[in-house]
């Protein structure tokens, strides 16, 4: 594992290389390289399963960070490795070089993340289209900053009959009344 | 006269379709379809009999499970997690579980690891057990559903049994379970594994051993093993293609490590053949769960003493912590800010390339009746994909 960490940062540029576990690591690579680097995990160091890529909203710094989960089966005799990679995306421009070429289910999880967090994937098959949310018209619901309480009341009609109580007070009210009073 | 199987390869790209040409009818299958697993619908493009295209549309089941994840206490999160795979709940709890102990760094003591061991095999053959229903079911061979759905039941008496629940479980939580078995519960289990085999010599013989079913499986839904990385396919579908791969043995988690077996494969990668596969899986369940009942203590502590689950919060860090599901690789992301939330829970579900870039590959070519039984023999849960 430390020749795979060095390698990838004489080739990449990687940084922060951590192992989690023996057989599961994270690291993190510049936007920039991540196309490159994650061909070059694929094709040359056996890390041939995308396992899952998914996005987490570090909204106090401004970016997406994008998450590849890649994994080499036959890493220590077929126990398998785990290698995390990440890298940081402009949240307010948030375009992202396409891998659905290197996995052929990568576009789907594009498009996924296009729709939650509104990160685009130019080229990937199909991401402007709706995933899940049909009919949608919010911002991406997955973004830190979408209030979906004031989401909710803004489209959704109240429906008559239903009351909200403040726990606190309404069981003084109902339970105990002798104490209010 | 027997039918050759053959195996065709789908071509990767979409054909350009003149939808106006009246050459083609463009037919929904789903979301409320009895050859659809779960809430989720095909839109096919149909030539004569036969498939040219398919788009897969999800979203019928969509909860916002991983957004509303981020804003309950961790032990707030474990009535969500459970519901993310409905048949399947307790890999759900595992993966979560596993994953919050790793990064607040809590050991579970050795009874729970068989208990989990124990709870997650039964799942698997009580999964199984409904999926090989459907399988037939969607070649018209209803009554392999009914045996297998009252066998189900059984494997549910044993978690309602143990846990109090029969579909949700809610047993497998941080720090260990909920609760040690109960006085004769291990003897129900072998009783009830006595049962169920013996019903499945019966679903072989009456299912896999039917023409038409052969007929009908052999040659559907070749999966070719250059397919298996591409996609990232997992599981029987993957074993059946002749790939050794099963993370219960390659990662060693819980009690597998203790237990003897070796992962099943195949080499035809259709439609029977995963089938074929998924029925000597079950008899495997079978087994693992009678060698727990051997090896298991009988005695000792079930559960780590956590901090107040109100006020507990996770060291900063993240993880991936997987399983081998029915399906294949099922897996939980989590990420802590060091708060008492989570700030990320991402679920890696397997339906989420078989049911969508697997299926909509594969199905091209194929004739409609054949459809529901491809989808079947790909083993999708729709909820995962859409969480």
């Amino acid at each position: 594992m430390i020749k795979l960490a060095t390698e990838l940062a004489a080739r990449y540029g990687s940084r922060g290389w951590h192992n989690q576990r023996p057989d599961l690591a994270s690291v993190q690579i510049d936007l920039s390289r991540l196309h490159d680097a994650l061909a070059w995990l694929k094709d040359n160091m056996g890390y041939t399963h995308l396992s899952f890529m998914t996005a987490i909203d570090n909204i106090e710094r401004g970016v997406f960070t994008l998450t590849y989960t890649l994994r080499n089966h036959a890493w220590n005799d077929g126990k398998g490795h785990s290698l995390m990679i990440h890298a940081d995306v402009d949240r307010s421009k948030p375009e992202v070089d396409s891998i659905h070429r290197l996995w052929g289910q990568a576009w789907t999880y594009q498009r996924e993340m296009k729709e939650w967090y509104g990160i685009d994937f130019p080229g990937s098959p199909r991401v402007d289209e709706e995933f899940v949310l049909e009919g949608w018209e919010g911002p991406p619901m997955m973004r830190r900053d979408f209030d979906s309480l004031a989401y909710s009341d803004a489209t959704y009609a109240e429906r008559p009959g239903r009351v909200s109580h403040d726990p606190e007070t309404y069981m003084k009210e109902k339970l105990y009344p002798e104490a209010e009073a | 006269m027997k039918k050759q199987a053959q195996h065709i390869v789908p071509p990767a790209e979409r054909a350009n379709l003149d939808l106006d040409s009246g050459k083609y009818l463009v037919m929904w299958q789903g979301p409320n379809h009895p050859g659809i697993t779960g809430n989720m619908s095909l839109r096919l493009v149909i030539e004569g009999d036969t498939v040219v295209d398919c788009e897969t549309h999800v979203g019928y089941l969509h909860r916002g499970f991983e957004k509303l994840m981020e804003r309950r206490l961790w032990m707030q999160n474990f009535p969500l997690v459970c519901r993310i795979a409905v048949p399947e709940p307790d890999f759900n709890e595992y993966c979560y579980a596993a994953a919050l102990e790793e990064l607040a760094g809590i050991q579970i003591p050795d009874k729970a690891v068989w208990l989990r061991t124990l709870s997650l095999e039964m799942i698997r053959l009580a999964s199984f057990l409904m999926w090989i229903g459907g399988q037939a079911g969607a070649f018209g061979h209803g009554t392999i559903g009914q045996w297998t759905v009252t066998m189900r039941d059984y494997v549910l008496d044993l978690f309602e049994e143990l846990t109090g629940g029969r579909i949700y479980h809610m047993f497998i939580i941080p720090g260990g379970v909920r609760g040690d078995v109960p006085p004769g519960f291990l003897k129900h289990v072998l009783e009830t594994m006595d049962i169920i085999q013996k019903n499945l010599d019966d679903v072989e013989l009456v299912m896999f051993h039917n023409v038409v079913y052969k007929m009908r499986a052999q040659g559907l839904g070749y999966i070719p093993p250059d397919w298996i990385d591409h996609y990232g396919i997992t599981g029987p579908n993957a074993r059946a293609a002749g790939v050794t791969r099963d993370l219960r043995k390659d990662l060693g988690y819980l009690a597998y490590p203790r237990l003897d077996f070796q992962p099943i494969t195949g080499t035809v990668s259709d439609a029977y053949e995963r089938s074929r596969l998924r029925l000597a899986e079950m008899y495997q369940s079978i087994d693992l769960i009678r060698q727990i009942v051997a090896n298991m203590p009988s005695d000792g502590p079930f559960r780590e003493k956590l901090p107040n689950p109100l006020y507990w919060k996770i060291p900063a860090g993240e993880t991936y912590v997987a399983a081998e599901c029915t399906r294949g690789e099922y897996g939980f992301y989590v990420v802590s800010d060091g708060s008492d939330k989570p700030r990320r829970v991402a679920v890696r579900g397997p339906s989420y390339t078989h049911a969508v870039s697997v299926m909509e590959r594969l199905v091209r070519g194929v004739n409609i009746a054949d459809v529901a039984g491809l989808m079947v023999s790909l083993h999708t849960y729709p909820p995962e994909v859409e969480r």
